[in-house]
């Protein structure tokens, strides 16, 4: 369970736990459409009370996957189950589980409240039933003073959280969501998502968010999935999709980062030695991959784990390139430096505007020293 | 649920059933039984045969079902009748199918009418004028809806609503009184020649009304809206910013105009010009109330040839040649508006 | 540059409208005239609407027309929204290319060939002509017409409306009448008044499809017309004309006035935190 509070929230990972039996399993699930493969072969569990993310580019097969679990449509492959039962056939309104569209689907003609009713009474819930549970969900997502109101009297913030009302008040095992928060602008966005998991948390639904926002996947999930064409390429916690992308994709799409391609030129017990002339440098990182000595390999450094300096370490032969200012970008909090490597490439880095005055501060065409603990490269194969 | 259809459903069968009893479901299992020679229709008999029936399926085949017997099927008859022999019986043809020895079906194709087309002048020029006559008054259609479109986008923003409705409005009321209105005005002794005599332009009246060029005034003002509806829709949807540029460039209004604003609104005068021809083409009511004895348009030969000559053979071979000419424009035109679509 | 342009809008408007309107004006009104003569004014009367009314033969056309009409746009409007949500919603089934095709050729066939075909196969299935054949031919036409009209209000809506419903438990079936069928209802409406007024009007393809005891208005006042003016039929028209124009009228300013208070709620609603 979620439970309440950042203790419990800490521990909680069920994925890593063996005896857990996950909420939803996905078995080797394919969809094709025509000629063309929306879905590739994807074997996924989610577990109960997770928030779990599909991120991705559009057109990689993440909407499909999300409406194959509402069953809008149906595998060519693979199956669905759903706390142990297969899905496959169970049209989506019989399913315990509900969406919450992009377009947010109001029913136009009918009021906040009827809107909010209506899955309760496709159910022949009892009418005070059905009265008490509005009220509550209203209350949840604070629209309790616009009961009466019809969609379009309604601000696009507000709409969103009839949408989740609606689909949140008949207490489905899953609640799926298809880009909640792309009609939204930017500030208003970052608000809903702390107030998403805050319901989320209360409630102890399992939520299956599709987005194309990396930030907002960072934010909201306790796993995310990246997807390209059809295929997850990582299943991890946003901090090891960051720290420890397994892939030059995950990599590039999780932040900025900068790949230096190289070979291994020895394998040590936990550390990896790579020789490497675009960065003109040798390279010590972390064993990560399975690489033989000779296997072309590539590091990705993150710009902020980048320090760069004016002044030469005093070991300039592993972990230290050295280039030309090209171009700097002041933040404000930050500022971006497009350094140019003596091997002609360019790397990105970003330094934290610490204090007011700088006493040099770096400026164009500056000979300049960017340096890097062995811990902060990640090395990736293939 | 899907208890409502099937109720409308059931009640439009007893109509039909109430309304000439045992006759009438004679009748239609005649129909049913000559239908079973068409494979569409034969398609979805076995289909929703071996469908098991079920309600909803039947309710949603209602409507293919209804236009396979009352748009096909009596399209196939007018083709197979056109093949047939005038003959002074009850109905006027010979029968085109024969059973010989019951095993045999003997099918006679008689291709005399559609030679007839060709042969007598009266066919072929009651074609080509109508196709001239179309044409004509396609441009000159575009020409009079043209400067009312353009019109109509220049004006300011709150009008615009009420004139496309003023636009609209006369397609709603009925196309016969509006021909019928223009009688009044272009005959001899009528309100036109009226007036200009009594504004000394002219000694004489003028004879309009039964020529041709009655007919052009009929249907440049029937199918009006047809031709302001598209170009109103392509000048609206353009972006005033443009001549400004054209304009800042150095070019001037008039140059402006054909450059710019005439080329962007060309999908709409296509769009336009094809929903006046097409219509204009087989028009019956006009050239008959407001055309001559000399106005030969081909609705009018075939319907003459129907209720005048009682030569149902012949009128089906016209009516299928027409469909043929019309074809041409038709495949013309959606042919466009997916090429539209798709840029 | 707008001075220019100015003169030539009010003469392209003031030429265009007058051009589309005086027709009819002129018609209404020598509806009114006392004189028999249709370019002579002779005074104000209304004596030829009361002839009018005594015309028992116009009077029973006029009440066969309104019948088929009422009839015949109801069933269309049946059969045209269920082809309508068929062409949008079933993306494939067995004849769809052969289906949309029937549903579009007779919006641009012309209607002596409708007329024609549609009396020759009720002459080889021997169905009497009459009331029920005028009312089967109507409905032919006219539901191709709700068809497309039907079928571009549902190209426009948000088809997750419809998955919504289904995903909070609403069968296929019961999505259509709960939510589709209200969210389509105007265009609903306005294909049944598009059929109501092409059948009212249709002169050519009830003169084939009906017989005898089933001549409808359009038919009578077509038989008068080849003999001559009459202010006798510019006072029928008249009577058409304000019919039609005033529940088009009416429809108009009902649908004006419900844009400006959506639009104005939607304003308010901008400003709702």
């Amino acid at each position: 369970m979620a439970g309440s509070g950042h203790e419990v929230r800490k521990k909680w990972d069920p994925w890593n736990d063996p005896q857990e039996k996950p909420h939803v399993q996905l078995l080797s699930v394919s969809k094709r459409f025509g000629d063309f493969t929306a879905v590739d072969n994807i074997a996924l569990d989610i577990y109960k009370g997770e928030f779990f993310s599909l991120l991705g580019p559009s057109g990689c097969g993440k909407t499909t996957l999300l409406r194959m679990l509402a069953g809008f449509e149906q595998p060519s492959q693979g199956q669905i189950l759903l706390e142990g039962s297969d899905m496959a056939g169970v049209p989506p309104y019989r399913r315990p589980v509900n969406m919450m569209f992009q377009s947010y689907a109001l029913f136009p003609h009918m009021s906040v409240e009827s809107n909010i009713a209506f899955g309760l009474k496709q159910d022949k819930a009892p009418k005070g039933e059905i009265a008490q549970r509005v009220e509550e969900v209203l209350d949840l997502v604070q629209l309790s003073s616009f009961a009466k109101r019809k969609p379009h009297q309604l601000s696009g913030g507000q709409r969103q959280r009839v949408a989740l009302a609606r689909a949140l008040v008949k207490k489905p095992k899953m609640l799926l969501l298809d880009e909640p928060l792309g009609a939204l602008d930017k500030k208003l966005r970052e608000q809903t998502q702390f107030e998403l998991m805050n319901i989320q948390e209360q409630l102890g639904i399992t939520f299956v968010i599709v987005t194309h926002d990396q930030e907002e996947a960072m934010t909201v999930s306790t796993r995310i999935a990246v997807m390209d064409h059809g295929r997850i390429v990582q299943v991890a916690t946003p901090t090891e999709i960051y720290e420890y992308p397994n892939s030059r994709y995950v990599a590039g799409f999780i932040g900025d980062v900068n790949i230096i391609e190289g070979r291994v030129s020895e394998v040590g017990e936990s550390h990896l030695n790579i020789v490497s002339e675009q960065s003109g440098c040798g390279i010590r990182a972390r064993h990560a991959v399975d690489a033989p000595v000779g296997a072309t390999v590539w590091i990705a450094l993150r710009p902020e784990k980048l320090v760069i300096s004016v002044d030469a370490p005093a070991d300039t032969t592993t972990n230290c390139m050295a280039g030309e200012v090209w171009d700097i970008g002041y933040l404000g909090n930050l500022s971006i430096y497009h350094i140019k490597l003596d091997s002609g490439i360019m790397v990105t880095t970003a330094q934290t505007n610490r204090t007011r005055d700088v006493e040099r501060p770096i400026t164009w065409e500056d000979r300049v020293y960017l340096t890097w603990t062995p811990d902060a490269g990640i090395v990736l194969g293939q | 649920m899907s208890q409502k259809p099937r109720e409308g459903k059931r009640s439009q069968v007893e109509y039909l059933d109430a309304r000439s009893g045992e006759g009438t479901a004679g009748a239609l299992e005649e129909l049913h039984k000559q239908l079973l020679l068409l494979p569409p229709y034969r398609w979805l008999c076995s289909a929703i045969a071996g469908s098991g029936i079920s309600p909803r399926g039947l309710l949603i085949s209602t409507p293919y079902i209804w236009l396979l017997l009352f748009f096909l099927a009596p399209f196939l008859i007018v083709l197979k009748i056109s093949f047939s022999e005038y003959a002074i019986s009850q109905p006027p043809y010979t029968a085109l199918f024969e059973l010989v020895d019951d095993i045999y079906v003997q099918i006679k194709l008689n291709l005399e009418n559609y030679q007839l087309l060709f042969e007598d002048d009266l066919y072929w020029r009651a074609y080509l004028n109508s196709v001239k006559i179309a044409g004509i008054s396609t441009i000159l259609t575009l020409m009079v809806g043209y400067p009312l479109a353009y019109g109509m986008t220049r004006a300011p923003q709150r009008w615009r609503l009420a004139l496309l409705m003023l636009v609209i409005l006369p397609f709603w009321t009925s196309f016969l009184i509006r021909v019928y209105a223009w009688i009044g005005i272009l005959k001899k002794e009528g309100l036109l020649n009226l007036l200009l005599i009594n504004l000394g332009i002219i000694d004489q009246p003028l004879t309009i009304m039964n020529t041709d060029t009655a007919v052009y005034i009929g249907i440049i003002y029937s199918y009006l809206p047809f031709m302001v509806l598209p170009l109103y829709a392509s000048l609206e949807k353009m972006d005033d910013t443009l001549l400004e540029a054209a304009a800042d460039l150095g070019s001037r209004p008039i140059k402006t105009f054909w450059q710019i604003t005439f080329r962007l609104s060309l999908p709409g005068v296509i769009a336009g010009c094809f929903l006046v021809f097409i219509p204009a083409l087989g028009e019956f009511v006009i050239p008959d109330l407001l055309g001559g004895s000399g106005t030969l348009m081909i609705g009018k030969t075939l319907w003459a040839e129907f209720f005048s000559n009682r030569d149902w053979p012949l009128s089906s071979a016209v009516a299928v040649v027409l469909l043929l000419i019309l074809v041409i424009p038709i495949v013309a035109f959606q042919k466009l508006q997916e090429k539209d679509k798709a840029a | 540059m707008n001075k220019g342009l100015s003169w030539f809008t009010w003469s392209a408007l003031i030429f265009g409208f007058s051009f589309l309107y005086l027709p009819i004006i002129l018609l209404v009104l020598f509806s009114f005239n006392e004189s028999k003569l249709v370019t002579v004014w002779g005074g104000f009367s209304t004596k030829w609407y009361a002839e009018l009314f005594n015309n028992q033969g116009l009077l029973n056309a006029a009440w066969v027309t309104l019948k088929v009409a009422f009839v015949s746009s109801s069933v269309a409007t049946l059969l045209g929204t269920i082809s309508g949500v068929m062409l949008t919603r079933f993306s494939s089934f067995r004849g769809r290319t052969l289906f949309t095709g029937m549903i579009y050729a007779p919006l641009v066939m012309p209607e002596v060939i409708t007329g024609l075909s549609l009396l020759l196969m009720f002459v080889a299935v021997s169905l009497d002509r009459g009331f029920l054949t005028v009312t089967i031919a109507h409905i032919t036409f006219s539901m191709c017409y709700v068809a497309v009209v039907v079928q571009s209000r549902m190209a426009t809506f948000d088809h997750s409306i419809e998955e919504a419903a289904m995903d909070l438990g609403c069968t296929p079936g019961k999505t259509f009448f709960a939510v589709t069928l209200p969210i389509i209802l105007p265009a609903v409406v306005s294909g049944w008044l598009l059929s109501f007024t092409l059948s009212l009007d249709d002169l050519v393809i009830a003169s084939f499809t009906t017989g005898p005891g089933a001549t409808t208005l359009p038919m009578k006042i077509y038989s008068q017309v080849r003999l001559g003016v009459t202010p006798e039929i510019n006072a029928v028209s008249t009577i058409l004309v304000g019919l039609v124009a005033t529940g088009v009228l009416i429809a108009t300013i009902i649908s004006r006035r419900n844009d400006a208070a959506r639009l104005r709620d939607e304003r308010l609603a901008a400003v709702d935190p």
